[in-house]
């Protein structure tokens, strides 16, 4: 449904509501669902299929450059400029282990934060269309993607699953 | 809670960001007035030197870095509460923890301070990073006063992240109920937030790996901040015992500071069915734990002082006991370690004017056991010709009050500004709506 941007939103009062929806298109063959909610829920991956985040290999990819960073900063700092103070070596890898295990977090966390932006396509200038403040407070929402002509049988979906209102909105 | 509803949550918890009353305002004012007079003490310290605090030889470090330990010490039960008990999966903890997690942030912009303050030439802090520099000369990575800097800066970015990252959905809720200025700000600190499944997916990864990345770098930060004494020979201060020692203290004055600071809000923002008693109750029990351990050092550090048959080691004990700051010591003995073990008692940790006196209590206690740690050891070292007493000036007193006020004012805005209590979490403790009898789990 890449080509196309229409489809309609279902707002459902009821959590169990909205994954008996995902289920019913899911057969039907509706692909591409997103769901809008208040909170996350297991659930909703669950029925909605979806892999698990990548996040994580950006936190990985973070920690591993905070502690080189550690260790070339301090390691090529007192290389560069050799000064003996209180009668240890130069390169004195068991305090140095203090500064690589802080640079560690604090870039292991930036790059978690750029992980999930990155990953969430945040920050977004525009909220979709399909998005109803009511999905932040106590509504589900459900945007399939679809034609204008399947719009009666996705409404018919929606609607038999428990929706209680159902409207056309672009992506 | 399994009474409220999702739009219950959401009106009770934003009616506490209504315009404030005169009261607030009334506050606000007492309390920019004491910032402002601390500010006025660091201008006449930074105009006329060091030397009109009472710092003097042989006790160079005193109430500032009394105040440092303590603040960062404070910042700790809100990474506890917020990353710690997230891993653990508390149920308990969705109620407090935005409330904690302000605490770790605001009482870090505090402690972050007092370095700066300590310093003759203040304008001179940034030395202490590593920025190349004409002369090629580079930080000693050897100091602890380096570690200290790199672990307080990484503590204060990371629990900001986690602060900010925990508040973007709620911040969604308040942009769709705000208009005007207002709702472009929350606008912009929501980032274009819709709740879809994409991005609660992402966020709930990402919230994970923070509160994982937290957890360690917590317990790192008060041990950094311990081998500052540690690391030195002083007596009473080289010991192994220090990062654990502190890192309970620090979790034992943090806890009874959110225990200060929730009772009020919670009446103030008639919050009562987000901030039990039960939560309150969970808080007293986790300051009989940080409050045993902190007595079980007190006497080791005794214990191992006296056994170790060293005459200044022991010197320096004795004097603690009996000598000049004896008042402070038994402060620090009966306020952190005896006053808190009446939280045995059930109808004590569950009244709430029981709660906030003892939790005053450990804040006046922890406060002490720095000022005592710190003071006694630099006033009686080895050498009975150097021996000599510290007593604060008005100008260490004003900014140790003018700090206190930095620290409620940014709470004071907080309160008012941002939910105190997570949206979100709040409903993720709650059953979801369902049609169906059996729910979804």
């Amino acid at each position: 449904m890449a080509e196309s941007n229409s489809g309609l939103v279902g707002s459902f009062p009821h959590l169990d509501s909205l994954l008996h929806a995902i289920e019913n298109l899911k057969k039907t063959g509706y692909r591409e669902l997103q769901a809008l909610s208040p909170i996350p829920h297991h659930a909703i991956d669950a029925a909605l299929e979806k892999p698990t985040s990548p996040v994580r290999v950006f936190t990985l990819i973070g920690c591993l450059l905070g502690s080189i960073t550690g260790f070339v900063l301090t390691i090529a700092t007192s290389l560069h400029y050799p000064l003996i103070t209180g009668g240890k070596p130069i390169v004195s890898i068991p305090p140095f282990l203090i500064i690589v295990f802080e640079l560690t977090i604090l870039f292991g966390g930036l790059l978690t934060l750029g992980g999930m932006l990155w990953n969430a396509r945040l920050p977004r200038v525009h909220i979709v269309p399909a998005y109803n403040p009511r999905f932040s407070e106590d509504r589900f929402g459900l945007w399939v993607p679809c034609d204008e002509k399947e719009f009666d049988e996705v409404t018919r979906l929606l609607e038999s699953a428990g929706a209680e209102q159902v409207t056309p909105a672009t992506r | 809670m399994s009474q409220l509803t999702y739009s219950q949550v959401d009106h009770d918890i934003l009616s506490a960001m209504k315009s404030p009353g005169r009261r607030y305002y009334l506050l606000l004012l007492a309390d920019v007035l004491v910032l402002a007079w601390g500010i006025y003490a660091w201008r006449y310290q930074i105009v006329h030197g060091l030397g009109v605090s009472g710092l003097t030889h042989p006790v160079m470090w005193a109430i500032y870095i009394t105040n440092f330990v303590f603040w960062v010490g404070i910042a700790h039960s809100g990474t506890l509460i917020s990353a710690i008990l997230y891993l653990f999966r508390v149920r308990w903890r969705a109620g407090i923890y935005r409330t904690a997690e302000a605490v770790t942030v605001f009482a870090l912009f505090t402690a972050g301070l007092f370095p700066i303050i300590h310093l003759g030439r203040p304008w001179f802090f940034y030395w202490l990073l590593p920025y190349p520099q004409v002369g090629g000369l580079w930080v000693n990575f050897r100091s602890p006063l380096v570690w200290d800097v790199f672990a307080v800066m990484t503590y204060m970015i990371i629990s900001m992240l986690f602060f900010f990252t925990g508040l973007v959905p709620d911040m969604a809720v308040v942009r769709n109920r705000t208009s005007g200025w207002r709702h472009k700000i929350y606008a912009f600190m929501a980032q274009g937030w819709q709740g879809s499944d994409r991005q609660w997916r992402h966020y709930k990864a990402a919230y994970l790996f923070l509160a994982a990345l937290a957890t360690p770098l917590v317990i790192s930060v008060h041990s950094v901040v311990s081998w500052d004494f540690a690391q030195t020979i002083v007596p009473g201060w080289h010991s192994t015992i220090f990062a654990p020692y502190f890192v309970a203290g620090a979790i034992h004055s943090g806890l009874a500071m959110v225990i200060t600071l929730l009772i009020p809000l919670r009446k103030v923002f008639r919050l009562d069915a987000y901030l039990t008693q039960g939560h309150l109750e969970y808080l007293a029990k986790l300051i009989i734990l940080t409050g045993l351990i902190v007595g079980y050092s007190y006497m080791v550090e005794t214990y191992i002082a006296w056994y170790s048959n060293n005459i200044p080691e022991w010197q320096h004990f004795t004097y603690q006991i009996t000598g000049e700051y004896a008042v402070p010591f038994w402060i620090m003995i009966l306020f952190n370690s005896l006053v808190p073990l009446l939280f045995f008692l059930k109808p004590i940790r569950t009244s709430t004017p029981w709660l906030f006196g003892i939790a005053i209590l450990i804040n006046i206690g922890m406060w002490m056991e720095r000022f005592v740690i710190i003071v006694t050891s630099l006033a009686h070292e080895y050498d009975p010709n150097s021996w000599g007493l510290y007593f604060p000036t008005w100008v260490d007193i004003s900014i140790t009050a003018g700090s206190f006020a930095w620290f409620f004012f940014w709470l004071l805005l907080f309160a008012k500004f941002l939910p105190v209590v997570s949206i979100v979490e709040v409903k993720e403790e709650l059953p979801p709506p369902v049609v169906t009898k059996e729910g979804v789990t």
